[in-house]
């Protein structure tokens, strides 16, 4: 049976990964995802994880070795973060366009420059368009869930996808937190041994990654565009499945203290349990306010965030990654975007937060909730806003 | 292998031919240019590393030439991911098939994981990876394609290529006398990793490169083979000299052909007596611009590296010590 533990998140993966049967594993050394792979190396190591731990030069080669041993047919796995993600990027595309199902943890940490080890999401916004299955989690349970239920989703025949479980580095991978544990027999009922529908084998040779010309090209990014839309059911399968089976139950926009809310801020990631906080003490003092939790960030859940703001006036996206030059944060735009024809729509402002590890704490939800409906009143003075940011 | 003549190599091709495989493992319809020394060698290389073998390809000409969607060259299992991380996909397909094998899900011996590229994907955006896949100990073998440029997008240099070559971006001129750097020694490199097996071949050689790709594959742990590729699209050469200037690669001491196993170094074709490099070059228009003093340097450049490879050959001592068996014998 499920048996409650104090365990840093970090290692919580890494033991949800075990209990996967996770059968190779290649990954490169970056701060703040490193607990996750040193834990998983001396799960190997020790033969408390039969699998292949490969100790790559580089995450480029991370990615690629991790093409290479799902290819041959293993279950496989990796981590990084950052600078990490950002020399992957090349290959994340590829991985996703061979429909290989490599399951990723990436620990979400600053773009440099100036070098940041800590945490925002400009790593992932960063590699937003490589075509794999991307959700974020808020606290160690979710990760862990995640982390099992993410095998089971990309493998499925008709998903065939990568995926990618985003937490925040040291402020979610850091902490010990107190969380259930499935056991091997759940996991083993949930999540069959992997069965590859594709792989190299000379008994029945293919030719994989053979280049695409004009005339092919735009056919194959859309079969892609149409299998990680379509991937939107078995990721709901599979997230009801797990609820049914341990009781929590997971949904690609969570709600929270929505009823009869005029006023949304809408969260990724573990500051959502800050905004939790500050939603608790506003609506404590009677104002109409509500939290919207996005969980799954590819594929976009047009219709769940499209059915979350009914009724909505004031919609405040809080982006943890900035485009320079551009509109905003990235999360800003797509929800806009995609509010756009809702009628009648919300207003939509964005503010961004917490870059390269600064606190966000409850008051500063407060404040950027009381400031937002102040310029929402009004023609708002600025595109987006920098929260908290000197000069 | 043991070391043969050029004599003796030549008999052996007059009834040895009948034992090499009929099998095509490289077919044809591909579009490499004509002439091309690569698809020869590329056919050759699939044969030797038989059926029971899966092959991660490089972005390259090779690549380029053989698996435009939805048609392929290749009858062995084949995969092509990107330019730069060939060792690096040879390496998680290695370990793939090892854990397969280990749980028990996979019937039979692990095929054999064989790793090709260019000079570029090898000398140049590679070698980090190949670097690591040495280093790690995978066992695979690692194929080099050498054409001595980038040729697929149209022949720029690379840091194999050799001294006074014209390129595309290293032209002479007045400021320029070509490619102003000499060739990156990779087998070296691949020595220095401390690997079973390293060698060096060319399709015009077409024995010596089949068995010596056949040892490769054969030996356990990481094996590297650096292939001379002759490209009359590159090299400006007739396309029906290709054999002929690979032999004669050979024959000036320009591309010697020898081997280094567990450190050793030995020649495989010797060349009693090396032809003057001019007959090489003369007959390619990459060299057309060279005067005699550039071409007297070369030939007093590739004397003095074929001394040095012939004291390597002759050293009493290996590169690096053989590995010592532990108490297990393990």
């Amino acid at each position: 049976m499920a048996k409650r533990v104090g365990i840093e998140v970090s290692l919580a993966v890494s033991h949800a990964v075990q209990l996967a049967r996770a059968e190779a594993i290649a990954a490169y050394p970056i701060t703040p995802q490193t607990h996750i792979v040193e834990h998983l190396s001396s799960l190997v190591a020790n033969g408390d994880l039969e699998a292949e731990f490969i100790n790559v030069e580089s995450e480029h080669s991370a990615i690629s070795a991790c093409i290479g041993t799902s290819a041959a047919g293993a279950r496989t796995y990796t981590a990084t973060s950052s600078q990490g993600l950002a020399l992957m990027h090349e290959i994340l595309f590829i991985a996703s366009a061979m429909r290989f199902p490599i399951v990723m943890t990436v620990a979400n940490r600053a773009l440099s420059g100036p070098l940041s080890i800590w945490n925002d999401h400009s790593d992932i916004m960063a590699a937003r368009d490589i075509g794999w299955i991307q959700v974020f989690v808020q606290n160690g349970q979710e990760a862990f869930d995640h982390s099992i239920m993410a095998f089971k989703i990309a493998e499925h025949r008709r998903v065939l996808l990568p995926m990618i479980v985003n937490l925040d580095g040291f402020i979610l991978s850091h902490v010990v937190e107190a969380l259930e544990f499935a056991d091997q027999d759940t996991v083993d009922r949930f999540l069959p041994p992997y069965s590859p529908w594709h792989q190299l084998d000379p008994k029945k040779p293919v030719t994989m990654g053979a280049f695409g010309m004009p005339e092919v090209f735009a056919e194959f990014k859309m079969k892609h565009q149409v299998t990680l839309m379509n991937s939107y059911d078995q990721i709901m399968k599979v997230w009801q499945e797990w609820g049914q089976l341990t009781g929590r139950a997971y949904h690609p926009v969570e709600h929270y203290k929505t009823d009869g809310a005029k006023i949304l801020l809408l969260t990724m990631g573990c500051l959502s349990e800050v905004a939790e906080i500050a939603v608790d003490e506003l609506r404590a003092a009677g104002q109409p306010v509500g939290l919207l939790k996005l969980r799954l960030w590819r594929p976009f859940p047009f219709a769940a965030l499209r059915e979350a703001v009914y009724g909505a006036e004031l919609v405040i996206v809080c982006d943890r990654a900035l485009s320079v030059g551009g509109a905003g944060g990235p999360v800003l735009s797509e929800v806009r975007s995609v509010l756009y024809p809702v009628v009648p729509h919300p207003k939509v402002l964005g503010y961004v937060i917490g870059l390269g590890g600064r606190d966000v704490p409850p008051e500063a939800f407060k404040e950027i909730f009381f400031q937002a409906q102040a310029e929402a009143e009004q023609e708002p003075s600025e595109e987006f806003y920098m929260y908290g940011v000197r000069g | 292998m043991d070391k043969f003549d050029v004599a003796s190599s030549q008999k052996y091709d007059v009834y040895a031919s009948r034992l090499l495989p009929k099998e095509e493992y490289f077919v044809g319809g591909h579009r490499s240019c004509q002439g091309c020394g690569e698809a020869l060698a590329v056919r050759w290389v699939c044969k030797a590393i038989g059926k029971d073998a899966v092959i991660a390809h490089a972005t390259g000409c090779m690549e380029i030439v053989s698996s435009g969607f939805p048609q392929t060259a290749w009858v062995q299992p084949w995969i092509h991911v990107a330019f730069e991380n060939t060792a690096a996909v040879a390496s998680g397909l290695e370990a793939g098939y090892k854990i397969l094998a280990r749980k028990g899900k996979l019937p039979g011996r692990p095929p054999k994981v064989v790793a090709m590229a260019g000079d570029g994907g090898t000398s140049d955006i590679g070698l980090q990876a190949l670097s690591g896949a040495m280093e790690r100990g995978h066992d695979f073998t690692y194929i080099c394609w050498d054409n001595e440029a980038y040729m697929n997008t149209g022949i720029q240099r690379s840091s194999s290529t050799p001294y006074g070559a014209m390129t595309t971006t290293s032209p002479p001129g007045k400021r320029s006398i070509g490619q102003a750097t000499w060739k990156k020694n990779m087998v070296a490199i691949a020595v220095a990793h401390g690997i079973p097996y390293v060698a060096t071949a060319c399709p015009s050689y077409l024995f010596d490169l089949y068995f010596k790709v056949k040892r490769a594959v054969e030996t356990p742990g990481p094996a590297y083979i650096h292939i001379l590729s002759v490209c009359p699209t590159g090299w400006r050469s007739a396309t029906d000299l290709t054999v002929r200037l690979g032999r004669l690669a050979v024959e000036t001491g320009v591309f010697p052909l020898y081997e280094v196993v567990d450190g050793r170094y030995h020649l495989t074709i010797d060349i009693p007596k090396l032809r003057p490099v001019k007959d090489y070059l003369k007959l390619q228009g990459r060299f057309r611009h060279l005067r005699e003093p550039e071409i007297d340097f070369i030939q007093r450049q590739v004397l003095a590296h074929y001394d040095l490879l012939l004291k390597k050959c002759e050293a009493p001592y290996p590169e690096f010590p053989p590995l010592s068996q532990t108490e297990e014998g393990e």
